[in-house]
């Protein structure tokens, strides 16, 4: 995965991973192109989009749009799940998430999705696995 | 205020964050920032120490300050200052800020470095998976040179976390992406293999994907990963969908999991151990049958993690291509999915289809479902599927259904959207031409277009009809008239009055004997036009009158007038003008033999590769249709000219545009430069248009030579160029040892993959030629060169050239190229001095029959002293002076050298200027039978014909 991207759908950016090497610059482009393009579709449209040298899948949940590169070769049905599976983590953490809970606490957003990928490639795929890394952290929080 | 706040919130955080949200202006938000941003620099600069806890909370609004957009350039020192802290939450928000703002500053990675180092040496699990979530997020230079050689012994180690395996395989995998030749795997590469077998299958899942990566690079190395791989999967596909736990996503066992092993299986051929291969064709057909079988949740994160596994099956499925059973259920799978009501399976159904359409086993299969493909093309409401549908007609067109397919691309293009309405132009154009039976279908199919799409048909299709009519006499009334009739249409396009011009210009006559169309009204007709258009059109048109005086010369006072009015003689565009004027002088002076001969019908065009098809490849890049497929079915279609361009496809771009007259070169210039049909070399691709032409000996379709013949003279060049990749030689002889440096160049900004070569020396060539070489690295990144070293050693004569093999891919397609390899005998020439007395008592001891050869052929270029002498001693002889009676004839002499033999050689070159015939003489014998002299001939025979 070259970057996932949560952004509302009045176009306000919300969460930005990249995990390809990309200047400041061409990501501001990249991410306004983007959402221009994604915030167009309609409801009904495929999930998928060829974009560049990238191919994008998107799925929106309530007011936010969620939005992966892959690489060419990549699956793109799993993709989905994978940004499925992150809203679950999100909404187990925040228990049933809003977009509020996203930007008060956007670094705890940050750290869940680290747990759950890295590098643009998973790292487990168990919610239980994911949801205990980041219970330990909170954990370690408040101990110290 | 937030509805949650878990761990210990920041109170302070929250406040600004809230305080920006309510701002009504992006000035008040900037104004908010500032305020804030002046607030926390003076507590960084204050004499008073913050607490870990204030810093903290300084250096996350300073990341939510970056993050809505607004640039930071202080706090990374505080920053680094957490990393050390004990308390994981500061030190986790010291790392998320590195992560996300890092820069070059090298003082700064050094001290980051230093934490990282710290953190990984803790043995405290949580704190090691921090420190490597930051290298991987970073994933500099840096930080692979401080830590790719220690993150491999904490993936392997046997006390190490599970967690933590997971975050280090994943770390390494994205230093090895940025850094690959920092990552050594070496002596751990057997064992980061068997984390396949790893209990726990988060840790399986992360290293499959690292072991994916380096097997694409490394495929040997990894290949015991396949059987491994091919149980695991056996053991997931098998397994309830309650065994796996929380493993198990809405019923499906390990879907991500599933999905990179049949990924990683894709890195491969299909496994050779029989009972490997018929484990995995039982996984590939429960996971075919499983489709079949009802849901068992009605949640679509069910049925997408199902097909997604569905899907990679197919993929692989594809991969092997070599499974006809498996290809067929594959694409009856797809076929269901093209009518389901989810538009995401409608949308990979017809890209995966399109794969499918060009193996032969599954070719057939895919196009039983045209008619939904068809109806997708009308009906489909999202712009992205329209598109794959029309990739999908273009892929499974053949000569059963390219009526039907062209019809419905054409109607189609009235209401295309404009982003794809000039690729849906060139593929038209291109199956019209690739499967036309009857040209008048050609040429009306393309009038269509020009009709219906104009703005969108490019030169190239617009000069490629041209060609095509002026190459086809039966067509050519048909075309004549067809243009008639399109310009009568009160609007018609540019390209329209472009193609009549040309048409009418040279075969107006054909049509001339119906008064509806007689010589003038056809004249009236173009002229009516000519104001509308653009200046290269204009002067095409003014070339069309000239060749209409010599056609109908009663249309002479007409056309004479019209050339003689201000408008066109006295016109400020010098081109025009200039036509006016020579046009109306030749017209005047010249006779009517002389009009005739100059303004004689076009000669046919030599044909090379499509000008349309060179266009598409170059638009397409990795599209859903391969460069290759098009070539492939190209091969079996048949092609418009009789075949007389198979094995050609590598013929540039430049050259089809050589032939194709531009709409602003003249046609008097085009008739007295081409008067063989043949485009003029320049003195540099001297050889290379006359070998595109026609090579001497038939090449089997598969293996392209044509860069083979242009080497027999010389040692350097480019032997291979196609839109994707460009192969540059190099080579050095001595004695009977050569050296070969190829350069592959990739030509696209896209990375190639899996990219290997094969040398091989096919037949009795083994045991004459010995050929070594090292593997080359598997990754050609996009603009990129690498280069592979040959070492050659020539054991004994030869006469086969060894072959090179190059696959790879390229976007999701594969691609793969086998070429000659220019060794031929005469590398290994070494070049001997004699005297002319010597020359001629050796040439006379020569005297049996297998010791000589002559050859006569004709010369296809003018006999140039100094291009002959320069490809004579290309050819590795010594050219002797002096030696020859005749002074116009050429005398060389050389030993060829091999390990087993040395052999002599003598030859003689007698050009016939007059006849232009030439006349090659007598290669000598010293020791042993030389049974590859004719061959040897044969070589230089090509080579000759060009002289």
């Amino acid at each position: 995965m070259h970057f996932m991207l949560l952004f509302s759908r009045q176009g306000k950016l919300r969460l930005q991973k990249w995990y390809t090497a990309t200047a400041e610059r061409d990501k501001k482009k990249m991410v306004r192109e983007l959402m221009q393009i994604v915030l167009a579709r309609k409801p009904k449209m495929c999930s998928f989009l060829e974009w560049r040298d990238l191919k994008i899948v998107y799925k929106r949940y309530a007011s936010l749009y969620f939005c992966c590169a892959i690489e060419e070769q990549d699956n793109e049905l799993i993709t989905l799940e994978v940004i499925h599976r992150f809203v679950e983590l999100l909404d187990k953490y925040f228990g049933s998430v809003c977009e509020l809970d996203i930007i008060f606490n956007f670094e705890k957003a940050y750290f869940i999705l680290d747990e759950f990928l890295m590098g643009g490639e998973i790292q487990d795929t168990s919610k239980k696995s994911v949801l205990k890394a980041i219970e330990q952290a909170d954990l370690l929080q408040e101990f110290h | 205020m937030p509805a949650v706040s878990k761990g210990d919130g920041m109170r302070g955080l929250a406040v600004f964050i809230s305080d920006i949200r309510n701002c009504k202006s992006k000035e008040a938000e900037i104004k908010r920032i500032n305020k804030e941003l002046a607030n926390i620099r003076s507590k960084f600069k204050g004499d008073k120490a913050l607490d870990g806890y204030s810093k903290k909370k300084y250096v996350c609004k300073l990341l939510f300050i970056f993050l809505l957009g607004h640039d930071i350039d202080f706090g990374h020192m505080e920053a680094v200052n957490l990393l050390s802290s004990n308390k994981y939450t500061e030190k986790q928000i010291g790392y998320l800020f590195i992560s996300v703002l890092v820069n070059s500053n090298s003082e700064l990675i050094r001290l980051i470095n230093n934490a990282i180092k710290n953190d990984l040496s803790s043995r405290n699990p949580t704190f090691m998976c921090l420190a490597l979530h930051c290298i991987a997020n970073v994933g500099s230079r840096e930080m692979a040179e401080a830590f790719a050689s220690e993150i491999p012994r904490i993936l392997v180690a046997g006390d190490t976390m599970d967690s933590v395996k997971q975050s280090a395989a994943l770390c390494l995998l994205r230093l090895y992406k940025t850094s690959p030749d920092l990552v050594l795997m070496g002596e751990w590469t057997s064992r980061v293999v068997h984390l396949l077998n790893d209990q726990h299958m988060g840790v399986v899942t992360a290293a499959i994907s690292l072991i994916t990566c380096l097997s694409q690079k490394n495929p040997d190395e990894f290949k015991t990963c396949v059987s491994l791989a091919v149980s695991r999967l056996s053991r997931i596909v098998s397994s309830a969908s309650t065994d796996l736990q929380d493993y198990t996503y809405y019923f499906v066992p390990a879907p991500w999991l599933s999905c990179k092993l049949l990924r990683l299986l894709q890195c491969y051929p299909p496994p050779e151990d029989g009972a490997v291969k018929g484990r995995l064709v039982e996984c590939l057909e429960t996971i075919l049958n499983k489709a079949q079988e009802p849901p068992k949740s009605k949640k679509v994160q069910h049925s997408n993690a199902k097909n997604a596994i569905l899907f990679e099956a197919i993929s692989l499925i594809i991969h092997y291509d070599s499974e006809p059973n498996l290809l067929v259920r594959a694409c009856n799978q797809l076929g269901q999915f093209l009518q389901h009501r989810e538009t995401n399976l409608r949308y990979l159904a017809l890209e995966s289809m399109c794969t499918l359409a060009s193996s032969e086993f599954s070719h057939e299969a895919v196009k039983t479902h045209i008619e939904t493909v068809i109806n997708a093309l009308k009906t489909e409401r999202d712009v992205s599927v329209r598109q794959r549908a029309a990739d999908l007609l273009y892929a499974m067109c053949d000569r059963s259904n390219a009526k039907q397919i062209v019809a419905e691309m054409l109607s189609y293009l009235e209401t295309a959207d404009y982003s794809i309405r000039e690729e849906m132009v060139l593929k038209v154009a291109i199956l019209a031409e690739k499967y036309a039976v009857d040209y008048s279908w050609y040429v009306d199919t393309i009038l269509n277009l020009i009709r219906i799409a104009g703005d969108y048909v490019s030169e190239e299709v617009w000069y490629r009809v041209i060609q095509i009519v002026i190459n086809r006499d039966d067509v050519q009334g048909y075309a004549a008239k067809t243009v008639f009739e399109a310009l009568q249409a009160p609007a018609c396009h540019e390209n329209m009055v472009k193609v009549g011009g040309y048409i009418l210009g040279e075969f107006g006559n054909l049509i001339a004997g119906d008064p509806r169309s007689s010589p003038l009204v056809q004249f009236n007709l173009l002229h009516s036009k000519f104001h509308l258009c653009s200046v290269p059109t204009r002067a095409l048109l003014l070339s069309a009158y000239i060749k209409f005086i010599n056609l109908f010369p009663e249309t002479k006072a007409t056309i004479q007038e019209v050339l003689r009015c201000d408008s066109q003689i006295r016109n400020s565009d010098v081109e025009l003008q200039q036509r006016a004027v020579e046009y109306l002088k030749l017209s005047s002076i010249a006779s009517t033999d002389v009009l005739a001969t100059v303004l004689e019908e076009m000669p046919p065009f030599p044909e090379r590769e499509s000008s349309i098809l060179a266009k598409l490849k170059k638009k397409k890049g990795p599209g859903a249709v391969s460069v290759t497929e098009l070539e492939d079915s190209k091969r079996e279609g048949g092609e418009l000219n009789g075949g007389g361009d198979r094995g050609q496809d590598t013929a540039t771009m430049a050259a089809s545009n050589a032939s194709t007259p531009s709409p602003s070169a003249d046609l008097l210039g085009i008739r007295s430069t081409a008067p063989l049909g043949a485009a003029p070399a320049s003195a540099g691709s001297l050889l290379v248009d006359v070998f595109s032409e026609a090579g001497p000996t038939a090449p089997s379709a598969a293996v392209n030579d044509d860069g083979f013949l242009r080497f027999v003279c010389k040692n350097n060049g480019v032997l291979f160029e196609n839109q994707l990749l460009q192969i540059g030689i190099k080579s050095e002889y001595r004695q009977n040892l050569g050296r070969m440096y190829l350069f592959y160049g990739n030509k696209t900004s896209v990375q190639f993959a899996s990219f290997t070569t094969t040398v091989s020396c096919p037949g009795e060539l083994q045991s004459q030629l010995n050929v070594q070489t090292k593997p080359v690295e598997p990754l050609v990144e996009g603009g990129a060169q690498i280069q592979q070293v040959l070492n050659i050693e020539c054991l004994t004569d030869f006469s086969d050239a060894p072959l090179l093999n190059i696959k790879f891919r390229y976007g999701g397609a594969l691609q793969n190229l086998t070429l000659k390899l220019p060794v031929t005998i005469n590398k290994f020439f070494q070049p001997t001095e004699m005297t002319s007395h010597d020359f001629f008592q050796r040439w006379k001891q020569l005297s049996q029959p297998q010791q000589e050869a002559q050859k006569i052929f004709k010369a296809n270029n003018s006999m140039d002293t100094e291009v002959l002498k320069a490809k004579l001693l290309g050819l590795g002889t010594a050219l002797l002076d002096n030696v020859d009676p005749n002074p116009e004839n050429y005398v060389c002499a050389g030993v060829i050298q091999t390990k087993s033999q040395q052999v002599g050689c003598l030859l003689r070159l007698e050009p016939n200027a007059q006849a232009q015939v030439q006349h090659t003489d007598s290669p000598e014998r010293v020791s042993h039978n030389y049974s590859s002299i004719p061959n040897f001939l044969h070589y230089l025979s090509p080579y000759s014909v060009n002289i």
